[in-house]
């Protein structure tokens, strides 16, 4: 199978070369990625910009489909490896790099100063203190609220600072006896409640115990974790009911007609409100309620990087490449035509995007600490069981002990103490 | 001398030819049947992420039957077994409703053959469409299901988010094709019960129930057989509709041990390659008491001609 697909990827490889065989003379970097049309024309501006400023050397970006890409890169990387891959930060590149597909590129981090200018990102880079990523794109993740549903119920407009917890859940109350839901979600794909049991995670204990948590490192019968279940329990009664059975676009259509007034989300979401014809007068963010006092506010941000193969045929030319990927230029010019934040803490936003701003002031002040998401901060599988078991609990909550006691097996039997 | 080496040469013809006109089909199943067996058995004995490093090596490492001492304490594997079981037992419906539709149908009016071909429409069209029409079926909000139950009860019922009902709303579902091509079989049956034995068990005063029973029924018997197998089949390789409706949810209650092994082997959370191949093992174990019970069957009826 292995050489079927090797031949099929040497013809692919043929095809490409053909076309560009004006370029014989040029340095080749090739580059494969999974963009949908908006980056991909943002990707091609930017390998422009590049070619202009090193004449020598042609960059080639292959796009794959999104959902395909996931399967793709499995073989690609062994069977006929590009220079450069996008991936994902954090555990979602870890089987990659322990196989030794992605190469250590610790030098391009230290050449370039990117250490300082990319703080944030570097534990997300990192692993066993060698960096494999080059992190160029982060969204916020909050609460989207509908300012026209917080009328109908009458209940006041929050600021971009958010409110606290009891102030939430009291709103919540008066949305229920208004009919409308206070916080609305499609779970039928899992991921979205990841990102309400996050929140409520990184509120209650904090940055450190949440990665803990992530980690395996924390039994999910503990206090501290009960607490998190016991503050989700308040919050699960004005979820959308049957939520299970819809996708996340189906609670947004909710959203959009007001039938529900929050939406835990992240910043992707803005483009399918605008879509489902929000505008920026009624359509608002903030940061998710403080619950505990005194714990230092953390946000999530999932990350995406480029990373450089083991089998790259050109890795100097690819390294420039990505130190050019990490510039603040790069990442302006990038994540403005995107709509997403730079993770360069030199870039700009464009401040006429109210959410795009608000997302990098709360980022940008999240002393606390910035989590990837559940699904990345979690081992693959340790994420799946884990978001089955939030879900479980935002539709049968009175099945937590059975829901903790499976969840605390699987930590025992992925994580031997 | 001479005829002994004619004999001999005659000898090689009735041996060697038989095996040149198996040898395509040989290698065919042999490529293509077993000897994915058996890389699946083998692959059930390791801990493997698909991945091959850079030099193409195989990464995976021994382990045993590790894989299949945790699907012995794994609750997810459980369930899916559990569901296996009532789409084999539900599955059966097909069979009877199959049978009175096929009887309903099999008589002589004007334009019965477009009521045919209506009645056998959900076979022909992909699962994949059956799923999603059942899926907005049972929608919540929208759903003509669940604006049926709200107006019955004053409360909509979704189906697909109800951990105690889904499996049976996608059984139900997958019934509908099913009992199109079980209708379908039982036709070209019916076409076949020899008017003669109708018309003598007529004048003995058989009627109704008593005819279809002792008469019909007996004549349907190959017809039965093989809705039975194809009904069987459908049942344990239910994923098409688990994958479309549900994605094995809502918390993993719907799935069925095709769609786990999918999700184990090939899903965004999976690449356990050992630990799927170990799900196909077992479910492969599962189909081989159907199949070794129809070749049997077979084998016993060719004998007995």
């Amino acid at each position: 199978m292995v050489h079927k697909l090797t031949g099929a990827l040497t013809l692919g490889a043929a095809l490409l070369l053909s076309t560009s065989a004006f370029a014989q003379d040029k340095r080749v970097v090739t580059w494969n990625a999974d963009y949908d049309p908006i980056p991909l024309a943002a990707a091609e501006a930017l390998i422009a910009d590049f070619e202009a400023a090193n004449p020598e050397i042609d960059v080639q970006l292959t796009n794959f489909d999104h959902e395909a890409y996931k399967n793709a890169i499995r073989n690609f990387l062994t069977a006929d490896a590009p220079d450069l891959a996008n991936w994902y930060a954090a555990n979602r590149m870890r089987p990659f790099v322990e196989a030794g597909l992605f190469a250590d590129i610790s030098d391009v981090w230290a050449n370039n100063g990117l250490m300082e200018s990319l703080a944030s990102s570097v534990p997300s880079s990192t692993i066993d203190g060698k960096q494999y990523a080059i992190p160029y794109t982060y969204y916020q993740w909050g609460i989207y609220y509908n300012r026209d549903a917080y009328a109908a119920a009458g209940v006041e407009v929050p600021g971009p600072e958010g409110v606290n917890w009891e102030t939430f859940l009291a709103n919540c109350e008066k949305f229920k006896a208004a009919g409308i839901d206070c916080v609305t979600t499609g779970s039928s794909a899992l991921w979205p409640v990841a990102g309400i049991f996050d929140y409520v995670s990184l509120r209650t204990n904090g940055y450190q115990f949440h990665s803990d948590l992530a980690a395996g490192k924390i039994s999910w019968t503990s206090p501290e974790a009960r607490a998190v279940f016991e503050n989700l329990g308040k919050l699960q009664p004005y979820v959308t009911e049957n939520h299970a059975a819809i996708d996340w676009q189906d609670a947004a259509a909710l959203f959009v007609q007001g039938k529900a007034a929050n939406y835990v989300m992240g910043n992707f979401a803005v483009g399918v409100f605008k879509e489902g014809g929000m505008t920026n007068d009624n359509l608002g963010f903030m940061v998710f309620p403080e619950i505990a006092a005194g714990i230092a506010r953390a946000e999530e941000a999932p990350t995406d990087t480029i990373h450089l193969t083991s089998g790259a045929k050109n890795p100097e030319d690819a390294k420039a490449f990505l130190a050019y990927m990490a510039s603040p230029e790069a990442q302006s010019k990038w994540n403005t035509a995107v709509g997403q934040l730079p993770t360069n803490k030199n870039a700009t936003v464009p401040a006429d995007d109210p959410f795009l701003t608000a997302g990098f002031e709360a980022l940008s002040t999240a002393t606390g600490g910035i989590a990837q998401f559940w699904d990345r901060d979690a081992d693959a599988e340790y994420a799946k069981a884990g978001m089955e078991g939030f879900q479980r609990f935002l539709v049968q909550p009175e099945a937590l002990e059975e829901i903790l006691t499976q969840l605390e097996a699987t930590r025992t039997r992925l994580f031997p103490q | 001398m001479a005829q002994a080496s004619q004999a001999a040469r005659r000898w090689n013809q009735r041996t060697i030819a038989p095996w040149l006109f198996l040898a395509p089909g040989l290698f065919m199943f042999g490529v293509y049947v077993l000897w994915p067996i058996i890389q699946s058995v083998t692959l059930s004995f390791y801990d493997w992420n698909g991945l091959y490093n850079q030099d193409g090596e195989f990464t995976g490492t021994f382990v045993g039957t590790r894989n299949y001492a945790e699907l012995m304490t794994d609750p997810a594997f459980e369930t899916s077994l559990w569901n296996n079981l009532k789409w084999l037992v539900l599955y059966m419906l097909a069979l009877p409703i199959g049978l009175f539709i096929a009887i309903f149908l099999n008589q002589t009016v004007t334009g019965i053959r477009l009521y045919k071909s209506l009645f056998f429409f959900p076979f022909v069209i992909s699962q994949v469409v059956v799923g999603l029409i059942f899926a907005w079926f049972y929608a919540p909000n929208f759903g003509l299901f669940y604006l049926l139950t709200e107006s019955l009860t004053g409360k909509g019922t979704a189906i697909l988010a109800d951990p105690d009902l889904v499996t049976y709303g996608i059984i139900v579902a997958g019934l509908w094709p099913q009992i199109a091509y079980v209708m379908i079989l039982y036709l070209t049956g019916l076409n076949n019960v020899a008017p003669d034995q109708i018309e003598a068990a007529r004048l003995d005063g058989a009627k109704g129930w008593r005819m279809l029973w002792y008469v019909v029924l007996p004549q349907l018997r190959p017809a039965t057989f093989i809705a039975v197998i194809v009904t069987v089949i459908g049942a344990l390789r239910s994923f098409d509709l688990v994958s479309i409706m549900t994605t094995g949810g809502p918390f993993g209650s719907s799935r069925v041990l095709s769609y786990y092994m999918f999700e184990m082997a090939l899903g965004e959370f999976g690449f356990r390659m050992g630990y799927g191949a170990a799900i196909a093992v077992v479910l492969f174990a599962i189909m081989m008491i159907f199949i070794s019970g129809f070749i049997w069957k077979m084998w016993r009826d060719e004998k007995e001609r």
